[in-house]
C-alpha cells in the first residue's frame, strides 16, 4: 500500500541526486557488499541480546524479551536543518510550561478564550490536586520527548507533545554505541554530533529543579520494576547518572520528607525522577490500589520537600484534545509566531469538523484524544469499509473524544530490510530538557516502519529504530 | 545503598558461587564413578550426594530410582529443580538484571551471557552423557564472572554484600561436599586401607581446584581426615572453608551498622573456631559433627544479614 501524496525522501532529492549531507554515506554505502551488511546486522542484533537491550512484551509468557529492531543505515540530518528544528523545539517546549504552569495557577488563557474551560476541567488529565502548588523554577515538563515528521517538501510537522515519561533515549544512545561498534570507519568520514553526554545533561537538569536549600541534591529514578516493558531504559539511566534506581517500596515519607530504605538508614530523596505514571505515584491521593507508589508523596511534593520530574499533571498538555492549540500557546505566551507547524488538525467537537471528518474518513487519520502507542486510532486510506463503519459509530457516539488529521506522507530513509537496501517511513523524537535552561543534545531517536509502506513506527507494532546522525558542517 | 540493591547482590553472589559449588560437587561424583569398581561406592556415593544437597526428596518426587543419568540431569539440567545448576545461573542472570544499573556493564553482561549461553546448548551440546564438558563451561564461566567482579566492581557497599554472599554459599557448598563424601565412606570418620582413600579423595581435592596445592604445602598422605583438615581449615586455600569464613567476616565488618554488632560476633566467632582448628579437633569432636555445626552456623549468620542489612523481616 502506497501513501497517497509523493514523500520526501530523506537521501535522494526529486532529481534522484543524493542530497549533500547524504553525500559521503551514499559513497560507502555503495561499496558495501551486501554479504558485509548482513553479517553486521547479525553482528548487532547478537550485541543487543548480550547487552540485554531489550524490552519485556505485555501480556507474553514471562521471561519473553524482545529487542526492538535496529536498522544499521542512519537517519542523517544536515546542522542547518537541525537548527531550524532546535530552535522551534525549545520555543515549543517553553510555551508548554508555560501552559501547564498557567493551567494550575491564574488560567490566563482560560480568561483569554483560547480554550474553553471544559476542555481543561472535563479532562482526564487535568490534577486537580497540582492546583496552587508552586513548583522550582515554575518547570513541569523536565523531560519532553517531541515526535516530529517530514511531510510534504520536507517541512517539519510535530505529531504530539511527550510530557508525562516519554521513554526511547537510551535507545537513542545505544544505537549510537553500536554504530560507532560496527562502523568505525564512518566516524571518520563523518563529523557527528555527539549524544553521549545525555545522562549528564539530565543529572545537572534534575539537580538545577531540586527543592532550594540542598547543597548536593540526590536524585532517585522511581521504576515500576523488572517487569515493565521499558526497565532497561530506567536501570540504564540510573546507572548512567550515577544515581540509586529505586522502587516504590524501596522510599517512605516521614515527617513531610521522602527517605529511601539504605543499609546504613534512611537517606533523604529531593528529586524522584519517576517512570510511572502520575495515577501510581502516591496511593492516598490517587489510586489506592497501586503497590508501585509511595504513600504520603503528594503531600511532600505540595510541601515543596521533593521535586517530581515530570511534575504531576503535565498530562494536560500532551492530550490530544489538547494538541491542536499548542500553536495558540506559543503566540499567546511568548507573543512569537510558532516555529515548528502542527499537523492541521480537525477536533471532532467542533460541528464543522465533524462533519467534514465523517465525509472524508477514508482520507483521514482518526485518533483517540487520550490513545498513546499507535492504538485508538483508524488509518483511513488503508482501513476496510467494516473499519471505517465501526469508526464512524465511534466518533458518533463522543465526538470529542476524537480528533482527525490528514494522512502525511510521511518522509523515508533506506532502511536494511531482507531485500536490500530500501526506503522505509521514518519520524523522530528529540528529547527537550528543561530546567534552569532548555538543552536539546542533537539529533533524537529515529523509529522507522519496517513494513514496506507501513505509516506505524511504535516498537509496539514492529517498528524499529536507527541512530540519527546531525552532520557538523 | 538502598537496602534492596544490597539484597540482590548479595543473592548474586550466593547464586553464581552455588552454580560453581554444584557444579564441582557434581565432578567428585561424576569422576568417581569413572574410577573402578572396588573404589567407588557405586549408587550410595549419588544417594548421599543428594541427601547433604537437602535434594533427596525432591528428587524422589520426579524419579523412582538413584540413576547416575538422572541425577545428574536432576542437577544440572533440570528446570523443574529449583537448585538445578542452570536456574541457578538463570536466578544469578535475574537478580543481576534487576540491579543492573548498580552493577557494572561488564558483569551484567557476563551474567546475561552466561545465562543465554546456557539457555542455547543445555538441550543440545549440555546433556547428561556431556555432562564433563558442561562442569568444565561452568567453572570456566564462573572464573570469568569473577575476574569480572574484581575487576570492574566499585569497592562500595555492593561488593562487600556480594563477598559476603559469595563466601557464605561457598562455606556451605564446600562444607556439604566434605560431608557427602565422609557419608560415602565406609566406616565414616575412621579412614579405610590408604590405597582406597587416596582416589575418591583426590578426587575430592582436584573437585575443590586443591589438589595440586595439597601436594606442595603438605607431606601427609591423602586420607579422609587428612583432607578434610586440609580443606577446613587451611587460610591460604582459595576454596577452603576458614578462608570462606575469614571473606565473610572481613567483608561484614566493612559494612557493619549499628544493628550488626551479635552478627558481627557470631561471624567471627565461626571464624575463631576455623582459625584455631586442627586435625585434633576433627578427631575428638568428630569430622562429621564439627562441619554440621559449620552449615547451621552459615545459616545462622545468613537470616542475620538478611535481618540486619537487606530489609528482611524478623523471624516471627
Amino acid at each position: 500500500m502506497d501513501s497517497p501524496e509523493p514523500k520526501y525522501d530523506e537521501m535522494h532529492a526529486e532529481s534522484g541526486r543524493v542530497r549533500d549531507h547524504y553525500a559521503a554515506y551514499s559513497e560507502w554505502l555503495i561499496r558495501q557488499a551486501d554479504d558485509a551488511l548482513r553479517q553486521k546486522r547479525a553482528e548487532a542484533d547478537s550485541l543487543f541480546h548480550r547487552v540485554g537491550i531489550t524490552f519485556a512484551v505485555y501480556g507474553e509468557q514471562e521471561g519473553s524479551e524482545r529487542l526492538i529492531p535496529f536498522d544499521i543505515v542512519p537517519r542523517i540530518l544536515a546542522v542547518d536543518e537541525w537548527r531550524t528544528l532546535a530552535a522551534g523545539l525549545r520555543q515549543r517546549v517553553r510555551a508548554l510550561n508555560a501552559f501547564i504552569s498557567d493551567i494550575y495557577h491564574g488560567q490566563d488563557i482560560l480568561r483569554a478564550g483560547v480554550l474553553a474551560p471544559e476542555q481543561i476541567f472535563c479532562n482526564p488529565q487535568y490534577r486537580p490536586e497540582m492546583q496552587g502548588i508552586d513548583l522550582p523554577g515554575g518547570i513541569y515538563a523536565h523531560i519532553a520527548g517531541i515526535d516530529v515528521v517530514r511531510a510534504g517538501r520536507g517541512e517539519f510537522y510535530v505529531l504530539e507533545d511527550n510530557l508525562r515519561v516519554p521513554s526511547g533515549v537510551s535507545y537513542m544512545l545505544e544505537n549510537r554505541k553500536m554504530m560507532m561498534r560496527l562502523f568505525p570507519e564512518l566516524f571518520s568520514l563523518h563529523r557527528v554530533a555527539p549524544v553521549e553526554h545525555y545522562p549528564d545533561l539530565l543529572l545537572e537538569n534534575l539537580s538545577s529543579v531540586a527543592p532550594a536549600g540542598g547543597a548536593d541534591p540526590v536524585v532517585v529514578v522511581l521504576t515500576p520494576g523488572a517487569h515493565n516493558s521499558a526497565y532497561f531504559e530506567h536501570a540504564f539511566l540510573a546507572q548512567q547518572m550515577g544515581v540509586e534506581l529505586v522502587e516504590g517500596q524501596d522510599l517512605f515519607v516521614r515527617d513531610g520528607f521522602v527517605y529511601m530504605r539504605t543499609t546504613r538508614g534512611p537517606q533523604r530523596v529531593d528529586v524522584v525522577y519517576r517512570r510511572i505514571d502520575d495515577d501510581f505515584l502516591d496511593p492516598l491521593v490517587f489510586r489506592p490500589d497501586s503497590v508501585l507508589g509511595v504513600p504520603g508523596l503528594m503531600s511532600a511534593y505540595r510541601a515543596g520537600r521533593v521535586t517530581i520530574a515530570n511534575a504531576i499533571g503535565t498530562g494536560i498538555a500532551d492530550d490530544k484534545s489538547i494538541y491542536p492549540y499548542v500553536p495558540d500557546m506559543v503566540r499567546f505566551y511568548l507573543g512569537e509566531e510558532p516555529l515548528l507547524a502542527n499537523v492541521p488538525t480537525r477536533v471532532l467537537r467542533r460541528p464543522d469538523d465533524l462533519a467534514y471528518a465523517l465525509a472524508h474518513l477514508d482520507e483521514l487519520v482518526v485518533k483517540e484524544v487520550h490513545g498513546a502507542g499507535g492504538y485508538g486510532m483508524l488509518i483511513g486510506p488503508t482501513a476496510s469499509m467494516a473499519e471505517r463503519e465501526d469508526f464512524r459509530l465511534r466518533i458518533l457516539a463522543s465526538p470529542e473524544k476524537y480528533i482527525a488529521q490528514p494522512t502525511l506522507a510521511l518522509s523515508t530513509c533506506p532502511t536494511y530490510v531482507e531485500q536490500g537496501v530500501a526506503p522505509r517511513h521514518i519520524d523522530l523524537r528529540p528529547f527537550v530538557l528543561s530546567g534552569r535552561e532548555v538543552r536539546i543534545v542533537p539529533g533524537g531517536l529515529t523509529r522507522v516502519a519496517l513494513r514496506a509502506g507501513s505509516l506505524v513506527v511504535n516498537s509496539s507494532q514492529g517498528g524499529g529504530t536507527k541512530d540519527t546522525w546531525v552532520l557538523e558542517a | 545503598m538502598l537496602s534492596r540493591t544490597a539484597d540482590h547482590v548479595y543473592w548474586l553472589g550466593r547464586y553464581a558461587e552455588r552454580a560453581e559449588n554444584l557444579a564441582r560437587t557434581l565432578d567428585v561424583q561424576y569422576r568417581l564413578s569413572l574410577l573402578p569398581h572396588e573404589v567407588r561406592s557405586d549408587g550410595v556415593g549419588w544417594e548421599h550426594m543428594l541427601v547433604t544437597l537437602g535434594l533427596e526428596g525432591a528428587y524422589a518426587e520426579k524419579h523412582a530410582s538413584i540413576e547416575p543419568h538422572r541425577v545428574i540431569d536432576f542437577l544440572a539440567f533440570d528446570r523443574g529443580n529449583p537448585s538445578s545448576i542452570l536456574n541457578c545461573l538463570r536466578a544469578a542472570r535475574e537478580t543481576a538484571r534487576a540491579v543492573r544499573g548498580s552493577i557494572s556493564s561488564e558483569m551484567w553482561e557476563t551474567f546475561n551471557s552466561t545465562w543465554l549461553e546456557a539457555r542455547a546448548n543445555a538441550p543440545s551440546r549440555f546433556t547428561a552423557r556431556n555432562v564433563a564438558e558442561f562442569i568444565d563451561w561452568v567453572k570456566y564461566r564462573a572464573h570469568l564472572a569473577r575476574g569480572v567482579v574484581l575487576g570492574s566492581m566499585l569497592r562500595d557497599e555492593g561488593y562487600h554484600f556480594m563477598q559476603i554472599g559469595t563466601f557464605l554459599e561457598r562455606a556451605d557448598g564446600v562444607a556439604r561436599l566434605l560431608l557427602a563424601r565422609l557419608a560415602g565412606e565406609p566406616g565414616a570418620d575412621v579412614g579405610g586401607p590408604v590405597a582406597l582413600d587416596y582416589y575418591p579423595w583426590s578426587v575430592l581435592l582436584r573437585a575443590l581446584s586443591a589438589f595440586e596445592i595439597f601436594r606442595r604445602v603438605s607431606r601427609d598422605s591423602v586420607t579422609p581426615m587428612h583432607v578434610v583438615a586440609f580443606a577446613t581449615f587451611r587460610p591460604d586455600v582459595p576454596r577452603s572453608v576458614l578462608r570462606s569464613a575469614q571473606l565473610v567476616y572481613e567483608n561484614l565488618q566493612a559494612v557493619a551498622n549499628a544493628r550488626s554488632a551479635e552478627t558481627e560476633r557470631r561471624a567471627g566467632r565461626l571464624h575463631a573456631s576455623l582459625r584455631f582448628g586442627t586435625l585434633e579437633t576433627l578427631t575428638s569432636d568428630g569430622a562429621t559433627p564439627y562441619l554440621r555445626h559449620v552449615l547451621a552456623t552459615t545459616a545462622d549468620l545468613s537470616e542475620r544479614i538478611g535481618r540486619d542489612f537487606l530489609g528482611h523481616a524478623s523471624p516471627a
